[in-house]
């Protein structure tokens, strides 16, 4: 096991490991840490969290290092019994979480005692919520890094990309308990409304110039529709018919957020785990920052594409970064 | 369009497309502007895709702008080499048991190209091929470029269950399926090779700019090097046996 090194794991000394257990596993729940970089050329995708805002606040909160790995807890569903003392922090979707069936704040601190149990109920705003613990859950990283794959079989809390299943274990450095200098929870009024209609921030480029005058103009002024085949691959759109002159090329790398659109007319936008090449015309991209909102979205929600310049949109996410990264 | 050409893929990844079409004379340069990438980027680059024609750069954008990350990039471009020796990979070799169970499509193969089954075999095996690209799983390499005689489309209703190992053609292209996986690629045969292996170097066996060549060998020596002989499940095998 190799165990992150995180500020909030200083002192250590008598501070034991502390676990998690899983007594129901719920539709979808992987570690996720960052990322898995520098093996794309191999085929290995990037993985790491699909809502990249809220999985850094889940850290932020117990003043983690970036990079921890967090539970990325999908639907919900998901029940949990602490087998020791901790304090743990949350940040997302509002999965109706409750701690002894007492409901637990979104984006907030909450300590855990043995035998307690920690539910996720339903989506009630959003669809993701992340899971941090001091210093990061522990896992043994798969090519760098600990997130978990299942199409690929890397990292997790198994090594193999498997899911969270009944009688897993998650474990941990207990931390400190006491009430040191940890950074504020967002207010409410911070926090995302993910019920709200989404605009998503897309980098024009790529081959938008081969798409139809009257296609770009629906594209940028029509609402577009989140569709059920949405996973962490990538989410389809539905909406008005794209039209492009190119119908398939090349393959070539593609980047996170891609929006691709193939000859049914529908687009997709590519997320963590997409394939690492492919060969469908795109539009542009989505920001990080873009595809972290569309992350949460249900079947059904209504987006609006918003084109952004590059400066500008590379300017927010800087920011953004920097509220938790010292490089 | 003017050619190399940067063209933007998101707040920190710039797109070098260098080609329009796929030519084995492409990889030594793309080779050769990933290791200057390499070298240029240090603990700036975050990862690199090579493919066919171009060069995915995914840089930290807490280190570099867009403007700087591309023109770090057109000034590798102004004085690229292509590098015949260093950037060009090994040449590796993959057993490859042909045989109806492990490749189904063997004989609509032979059918189409209107060759015998040991023609079809050696076109396959004849040449050494270029690794354009890895992508679609981990360590599954787009080889190419196949003699005319071998194309065969992809299948129309892809497998769900590809058995690890199962070496396939479709288009121009040919390649090994590193884990089992779906797959609509032609199925023609069976290799041991490990393919992808956590616990290696490299992790990958194929590697971009690498050349493979397939050597046909017979069951035993394929059960010999731990190839799997479990013979490809077909929807419709349970109700044929049946019948008979």
């Amino acid at each position: 096991m190799s165990v992150a090194s995180g500020r909030s794991s200083r002192g250590g000394s008598g501070e034991g490991r502390v676990q998690l257990r899983v007594e129901q596993a719920g539709p979808l729940a992987l570690l996720q840490d960052a990322g898995r970089f520098g093996v794309r050329r191999l085929g290995v995708t990037q993985g790491g969290p699909v809502d990249i805002h809220a999985w850094a606040w889940a850290n932020h909160l117990l003043d983690n290092r970036w990079g921890a790995a967090t539970l990325e807890i999908t639907f919900g569903g998901l029940s949990l019994i602490a087998e020791g003392n901790a304090r743990l922090a949350l940040a997302g979707a509002d999965l109706e979480a409750t701690l002894d069936d007492e409901p637990i704040e979104p984006w907030s601190r909450f300590e855990v005692q043995a035998g307690q149990r920690l539910r996720f109920g339903a989506p009630k705003d959003g669809l993701r919520a992340y899971l941090a613990a001091p210093g990061g859950f522990l896992a043994e990283p798969v090519l760098g890094s600990v997130a978990g794959v299942t199409r690929e079989g890397l990292g997790g809390h198994d090594g193999q990309g498997g899911k969270l299943q009944k009688g897993d274990a998650l474990v941990f450095q207990q931390g400190h308990i006491e009430n040191d200098e940890l950074p504020e929870a967002p207010s409410a009024d911070k926090r995302p409304d993910y019920s709200q209609p989404t605009r998503l921030a897309l980098v024009p480029g790529a081959q938008i110039a081969d798409f139809e005058s009257r296609s770009l103009f629906a594209a940028f002024n029509h609402p577009w529709q989140v569709d059920d085949r949405a996973d962490r691959m990538g989410v389809r759109l539905t909406g008005p018919l794209l039209k492009c002159a190119v119908s398939s090329m090349i393959s070539e790398g593609i980047g996170l957020g891609a929006v691709q659109v193939p000859p049914d007319g529908q687009p997709i936008v590519l997320l963590n785990d997409r394939q690492t090449i492919g060969g469908y015309p795109r539009l542009g991209t989505l920001t990080p920052l873009a595809c972290a909102q569309l992350a949460q979205c249900l079947p059904g929600h209504e987006v609006h594409l918003q084109a952004q310049a590059l400066s500008a949109a590379q300017e927010e996410y800087r920011d953004f970064l920097r509220l938790f990264r010292a490089d | 369009m003017q050619l190399p050409c940067l063209e933007v893929a998101g707040v920190d990844a710039w797109l070098v497309r260098l080609f329009d079409r796929i030519d084995d004379a492409n990889m030594p340069w793309i080779m050769a502007l990933l290791r200057r990438c390499e070298e240029s980027f240090g603990d700036a680059l975050v990862d690199l895709v090579p493919s066919y024609t171009t060069l995915l750069v995914h840089y930290n954008p807490l280190q570099l702008t867009p403007a700087q990350a591309r023109s770090r990039l057109a000034t590798l471009l102004a004085d690229l080499e292509p590098d015949e020796q260093g950037a060009l990979g090994e040449i590796k070799e993959l057993q490859v048991w042909y045989d109806d169970s492990v490749g189904p499509e063997l004989s609509l193969l032979q059918e189409r190209s209107g060759l015998s089954r040991e023609a079809v075999i050696e076109a396959h095996t004849d040449q050494k091929y270029h690794v354009f690209a890895l992508g679609f799983a981990p360590g599954f390499a787009f080889m190419g470029s196949l003699t005319e005689e071998l194309v065969l489309p992809r299948l129309d209703t892809p497998r769900k269950r590809v058995p690890a190992g199962s070496v396939a053609v479709a288009n121009r292209q040919t390649s090994a399926y590193p884990r089992i996986s779906p797959g609509g690629w032609n199925l023609i045969g069976r290799t041991s090779a490990r393919l992808f292996d956590r616990e290696r170097d490299g992790f990958s066996l194929l590697r971009v700019g690498d050349r493979v060549r397939f050597v046909a060998v017979d069951r035993k020596e394929f059960e010999d090097a731990g190839g799997d002989t479990t013979p490809v499940e077909e929807r419709g095998a349970e109700t044929s046996r049946k019948n008979s």
